[in-house]
């Protein structure tokens, strides 16, 4: 009986389980990016950094048995990338968006090579909670089994959203971002706090690139993220710098996403391959919606180079 | 009369009077970019090297290898500049904005719809139409297609504030999106089955081989694009006020320059140039549209584009270069059992190693112009 009735509300509910799967890399690129970008800097690279992570995470689990362990060295791997943009760029004559594009293309190459012997074997998977045991519907059931990094992912966009506001460290990186004078007026080092801020951003962008690789879809493959770590950059600007306000673009993307599939499993073949391109059109349609020549975009840290 | 090319007396009559030779400050103002653009590259490969070795493999057999596969006879020559035409125009893509100050990176999207407007152009032209008067349409058809789509990039950041490297990587996406969905559906051949590709053009209208050589007249056109837009940046008012544009946007407008014209300009040119590659992939090396247009050359040409620091003339020999470092590959995999990803990790590594020795431009007192001065 209530297999029969799933029917068209099939649609609503595939979107509703593909947003949550689809958005967990989103929330973690995008909230690492926020606190780059807060610190007054961008990371354009982070999509390597995001692919690098998938390698490292799945070769780590193929090795020791334990997706935990993978997830802690796709951290690691992220942390160094971040590092080595953070130093590269407070350099002056730096372009740091020149930067970025060279470290994405470098992390992906290096997740290339080094991950070559690792496309063959299967490691084991991240744990999820199944919070669908109530229902009879094998569909809610699949639906409402949630991996743990989504959790974890939402827990982390609320405490940095209480962090900005109320915490020295919060302050310390918002005076950066917005004032590199202001800053060394009051006696911090703007380049330290930039350089831990983009290794912060680059350890959460690999936890994103683990979950590729460790959950959804699963494997790791060179063509394991179509642009998820540089579509993190536009939902950052949409998001308007705003931790809550990732997670819900996260969650948006992973909705439009999931779309195409969606529509697909109930029959609708018509323009399949532009569905695909949902979450692209979108992103672009809110960055032309909330833009405007004249004045630099509400919330965005004064020191970015992105928006000057 | 005519006057033979070697007649020493031409010779003498265009050498220049000797006051207005060369002095050793025009040599410093133009040795810096050199001897730092060469001493980035020598440090990129031994930093390479080094990962190389720590891989536990011979750095010298590889270069050994790159240069044998890139440049070492005339056959891997010819395939060097086969893969370096179509880089030079997806580097034109990123070197005329960047006079503009802007970095644009969707130059793949561009690529990709040049190549499936110049499919959907030949498939009613084939047969009916002389073949020149075909190609140039083609051409003409990704040219329009990839400069409205860079030119939206352009149009967004000048009148909305968009942001260009972000929205020409979105259009990119969106742009590889369309293909699929043209290849997949309206234009697609139903003879192709595992590939879907656009109808084959017949073989009469392909972009054939310039004679003697086994390279397509694609490096031609790639080559006479990059003079055209050294012409047009270092000898035309256009590339001035682009110059001061990129430098200021404000005095720029005080100036009187129409800065909204000049970016969406040079933006849908970029971008023309970019949309032709698409056409010569399609009608020099395809032979129909197909998934194979987005295999990278948009992004191998930012890189192609930031070594020759933005100066189309210095995009020649970079992309030719580059496109040795590309051809070399399928050697290196060959022959020394590493995955093909090695040229990635290299040129990931020169790139970034060529940004950060930007930092060092004006830094040594021995490439200041006063310095050697004469005093005359």
């Amino acid at each position: 009986m209530e297999e029969a009735a799933i029917g068209i509300w099939g649609v609503p509910l595939a979107i509703f389980a593909g947003a949550i799967r689809v958005s967990t890399p989103f929330i973690f690129v995008s909230l690492g990016e926020t606190i780059t970008e807060r610190s007054g800097r961008i990371n354009l690279g982070l999509e390597g950094t995001l692919v690098f992570g998938a390698m490292t995470a799945y070769a780590v689990a193929v090795i020791t048995g334990s997706p935990t362990l993978g997830v802690l060295a796709a951290i690691v791997a992220g942390a160094i990338f971040g590092l080595i943009h953070g130093w590269i760029c407070k350099f002056p004559k730096v372009n740091d968006i020149a930067i970025g594009i060279a470290m994405m293309q470098f992390g992906l190459g290096l997740a290339f090579f080094l991950g070559k012997s690792f496309i063959q074997p299967v490691a084991p998977k991240l744990p999820s909670i199944s919070l669908g045991g109530w229902a009879n519907s094998p569909q809610i059931q699949a639906a409402l089994n949630i991996n743990v990094l989504f959790f974890l992912g939402a827990a982390l966009a609320l405490f940095l959203f209480w962090g900005f506001k109320n915490t020295r460290i919060g302050l310390i990186l918002r005076v950066v971002g917005d004032s590199t004078d202001a800053a060394r007026a009051m006696g911090i080092d703007p380049d330290r706090v930039r350089l831990l801020a983009t290794a912060a951003g680059g350890a959460l962008a690999a936890i994103g690139g683990a979950y590729l690789s460790l959950y959804y879809p699963g494997s790791w493959n060179e063509g394991i993220s179509s642009g998820q770590g540089l579509m993190a950059v536009a939902l950052v600007i949409f998001a308007r710098w705003n931790p809550i306000g990732c997670f819900l673009a996260a969650l948006l993307f992973g909705g439009a996403g999931a779309l195409g599939p969606a529509l697909q499993s109930v029959g609708v073949t018509q323009g399949y391959y532009l569905f695909y391109a949902a979450p692209y059109v979108l992103t672009l349609i809110i960055l032309i919606a909330t833009s405007s020549p004249t004045r630099s975009l509400a919330g965005a840290p004064g020191a970015l180079s992105l928006t000057k | 009369m005519t006057i033979e090319a070697n007649d020493p007396a031409m010779a003498i009559a265009t050498e220049k009077p000797a006051s207005l030779r060369p002095g050793l400050e025009w040599i410093a103002r133009r040795a810096e970019p050199m001897v730092i653009g060469l001493a980035a590259i020598l440090i990129g490969l031994a930093i390479f090297s080094l990962f190389i070795l720590a891989v536990g493999k011979s750095p010298a057999t590889l270069f050994q290898l790159m240069y044998t596969g890139g440049f070492g006879s005339w056959f891997s020559v010819q395939n060097s500049l086969s893969r370096a035409a179509p880089l030079l125009l997806t580097a034109l893509c990123v070197a005329l904005p960047a006079r503009l100050g802007l970095v644009i990176i969707g130059g793949e999207g561009a690529v990709v719809l040049g190549g499936v407007a110049a499919a959907a152009m030949a498939l009613p032209l084939a047969g009916t139409a002389p073949v020149f008067l075909s190609l140039v349409l083609m051409a003409i058809a990704a040219m329009v297609a990839g400069g409205i789509w860079i030119g939206l990039a352009g149009f967004l950041r000048h009148y909305r504030g968009v942001n260009e490297t972000i929205s020409s990587l979105l259009l990119s996406y969106i742009a590889i999106a369309l293909m699929n969905q043209f290849v997949e559906g309206p234009l697609r051949d139903p003879a192709s089955l595992n590939k879907p590709s656009t109808k084959p053009l017949p073989a009469e209208y392909m972009l054939g081989n310039i004679p003697g050589m086994d390279v397509h007249w694609g490096l031609v056109v790639g080559a006479l694009a990059c003079i055209i837009s050294w012409v047009l940046i270092e000898a035309t008012s256009y590339g001035f006020a682009a110059r001061i544009a990129g430098g200021n946007v404000r005095a720029a407008q005080i100036q009187g320059l129409a800065v909204g014209k000049l970016i969406v300009g040079f933006t849908a040119l970029a971008g023309s140039f970019a949309g032709l590659a698409g056409m010569i992939e399609v009608a020099a090396v395809q032979g129909s549209a197909n998934a194979s247009l987005a295999a990278g050359y948009g992004y191998t040409g930012i890189l192609v584009a930031f070594l020759a620091r933005h100066n189309p003339l210095a995009i020649i020999p970079v992309a030719i270069l580059l496109g040795g470092i590309d051809a070399s590959g399928g050697l290196i995999q060959r022959r020394m059992g590493l995955p093909d990803a090695t040229v990635l990790v290299l040129q990931g590594t020169l790139f970034i190693v060529i940004l950060f020795c930007e930092t060092f431009y004006g830094r040594f007192k021995i490439f200041n112009p006063d310095l050697w001065k004469r005093s005359r």
